[in-house]
């Protein structure tokens, strides 16, 4: 089952009958884990990782620091859910340490990024503060690195 | 001043030893060649793993370099790795051997066996091996000045060398036998069973086990078993591994060897005068892998099992049939249905369908009629290779009936 996932999460394209084999199950239990997985939410959705630098038309990106006071009886979800709605938000973390959100932020330009802050999310009447980083490079993500050449042939054709 | 040389191509071979110069090349070497000369090859003809050595051994070798440790280490290896591989080969298989006096660091299992073999032959004595072969045993015992007496194997014993048949072969100048399981090239397990009887059969004639377990942690839903950890084995069996399969560090030439001390003090004489001592940046990496590589070896052999049954089910759907090779990283499907010999049909896939595998005569002469794929390459390197298999047989009308 978890394997079904695995193999996945590194290959969405994988064919029902390409798992099956690799996992020596029948093709009809992978089929239905999957149609399951998808319908109950484990798999949520399938996804290519662009290298969007490659074509030169990178978006702006910036990690936002913020700190906000919870609620009574909620804590941090109702704030954090009023946050992660905006559709500017990529991702968005409760992390322990110093702040409390941690939230990725992606925009056509800074002018976009910066307003988004200014009027959306500053004037949260729980948000106390925000540090924003604007991200200048990309190194890596969801384990795929970029702009690294990627070298197969290390190797010999034939050895013993 | 003269040129007294000689210049013909016959006298220059007397420069060489007779040895050497009668020791056939190895049947992979004449494909290399072969195989240079053409582009856009997918290669199942490799036999080590495509992944990089995990990241944080490789930091391990650079660490090294960097805080200067450059010098010799001592002969038979740094005293931390032999303890922790005295660990380690304990928590695997077991066996328990004395870090101090029974344990021998080498450049690479390569190098173990050639020290093994010299230490222990005599001219003319015999050394038992299966047939076929990784292709260093019988180089190196000839070289030692031994006789390969090889035993054949087929897919009705599944690859693995029978009591039987070894004992058939035993004579007064027998001196060892040679098994290397997980196997290069069939992919063949040794069952208990297999290697109580070949247990048994070495007390019986007092012969030396020597084993290469270079493949050990490349095992697919079966246990290993370890020879030396077999009842009253350990006296009399040499242990050949390393890391190169294990944890895809072939490249920095580290393996060890295991066994009762005095074998050990044979070796070390011999390796302190040939080696001194193996790479010491690459001694402080293995460390490293032996502390906490596991996680890396586990999810590499997962990745493995999955291509395993991949290439195993197609090539079998395609028409070649192939036997469930339970270890190491290699299948060793039948062409026999073809028509065509081992050699013919590497050369005629290589050459049509630009797909590299190596004919099984270059591990002996019962390789004849299977070829050895790898499998650790990609999913879709594995997936095209096959493909174009697929098309080579329906091409030539190939395919078995
Ligand atoms: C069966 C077997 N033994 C030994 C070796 C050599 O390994 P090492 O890199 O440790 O010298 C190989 C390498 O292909 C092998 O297949």
């Amino acid at each position: 089952m978890k394997e079904i996932f695995e193999i996945l999460e590194q290959n969405a394209r994988a064919t029902p009958e390409q798992i099956s084999t690799m996992v020596d199950k029948p093709v009809s239990e992978v089929k239905k884990t999957i149609k399951q997985a998808e319908k109950d939410g484990t798999i949520l959705k399938y996804k290519a990782i662009i290298n969007w630098p490659k074509l030169e038309e990178e978006d702006i990106w910036a990690l936002i620091e913020v700190r906000i006071t919870p609620q009574r009886g909620v804590g941090f979800d109702a704030i954090a859910e009023r946050i992660y709605q905006f559709p500017e938000v990529y991702s968005a973390y409760l992390v322990s340490g110093t702040y409390d959100l941690s939230i990725l932020v992606r925009g056509k330009n800074m002018q976009e990024i910066s307003s988004f802050v200014a009027e959306k999310l500053a004037p949260l009447e729980q948000v106390q503060s925000t540090v924003t980083h604007f991200l200048l490079k990309r190194y890596k993500e969801y384990g795929e690195t970029f702009n690294v050449p990627k070298e197969t042939n290390r190797r010999l054709p034939i050895t013993p | 001043m003269s040129n007294t040389r000689p210049t013909s191509a016959e006298a220059l071979d007397n420069l060489i030893s007779q040895k050497v110069a009668t020791l056939p090349p190895s049947g992979i070497r004449k494909f290399f060649d072969l195989l240079s000369s053409i582009e856009d090859v997918i290669s199942l003809g490799i036999g080590e793993p495509d992944f990089v050595t995990p990241w944080h051994i490789r930091e391990a070798g650079i660490y090294s370099l960097e805080k200067g440790y450059t010098m010799y280490t001592s002969n038979s290896g740094m005293p931390g790795l032999r303890q922790e591989l005295a660990r380690y080969l304990e928590l695997h298989y077991g066996v328990t051997y004395h870090p101090e006096h029974e344990i021998l660091i080498t450049a690479g299992s390569s190098e173990g066996l050639d020290l093994v073999l010299r230490a222990i032959i005599n001219p003319g004595d015999e050394v038992i091996i299966p047939d076929p072969c990784y292709v260093a045993y019988p180089a190196d015992i000839t070289l030692a000045g031994g006789m390969p007496i090889p035993v054949p194997t087929n897919e009705k014993n599944n690859f693995v060398v029978r009591a039987t048949d070894i004992e058939a072969r035993v004579t007064k100048k027998t001196k060892a036998i040679l098994v290397g399981y997980p196997a290069n090239p069939t992919g063949a397990v040794m069952s208990k069973k297999e290697a109580d009887a070949i247990a048994e059969l070495s007390k019986k004639h007092d012969l030396l086990i020597i084993s290469d377990e270079i493949y050990a942690r490349l095992i697919y839903g079966v246990e290993h078993i370890c020879f030396p950890s077999l009842p009253g084995m350990k006296k009399r069996t040499i242990l050949i591994s390393g890391f190169s399969k294990s944890h895809a560090m072939t490249g920095w030439r580290i393996g060890y060897v295991a066994a009762d001390r005095r074998f050990i003090q044979a070796l070390t004489k011999i390796h302190q005068y040939t080696l001194l001592c193996a790479p010491t940046m690459t001694q402080m990496a293995a460390i490293e892998a032996l502390k906490s590589g596991e996680p890396d070896v586990e999810s590499m052999v997962q990745e493995y099992n999955r291509r395993r049954r991949f290439m195993v089910n197609r090539l079998n759907k395609i028409g070649l049939p192939c036997f469930e090779p339970k270890g190491a990283f290699f299948a060793f499907p039948s062409i026999k249905a073809t028509g065509m010999n081992s050699e013919e049909f590497a050369e005629k896939l290589l050459l049509e369908e630009k797909v590299a595998v190596v004919p099984g005569t270059a591990f002996g002469s019962c390789g004849e009629g299977f070829v050895r794929c790898c499998y650790a390459t990609s999913l879709p390197n594995i997936e095209e290779a096959l493909r174009r298999m697929d098309r080579f047989l329906r091409k030539s009308n190939l395919r078995p009936k």
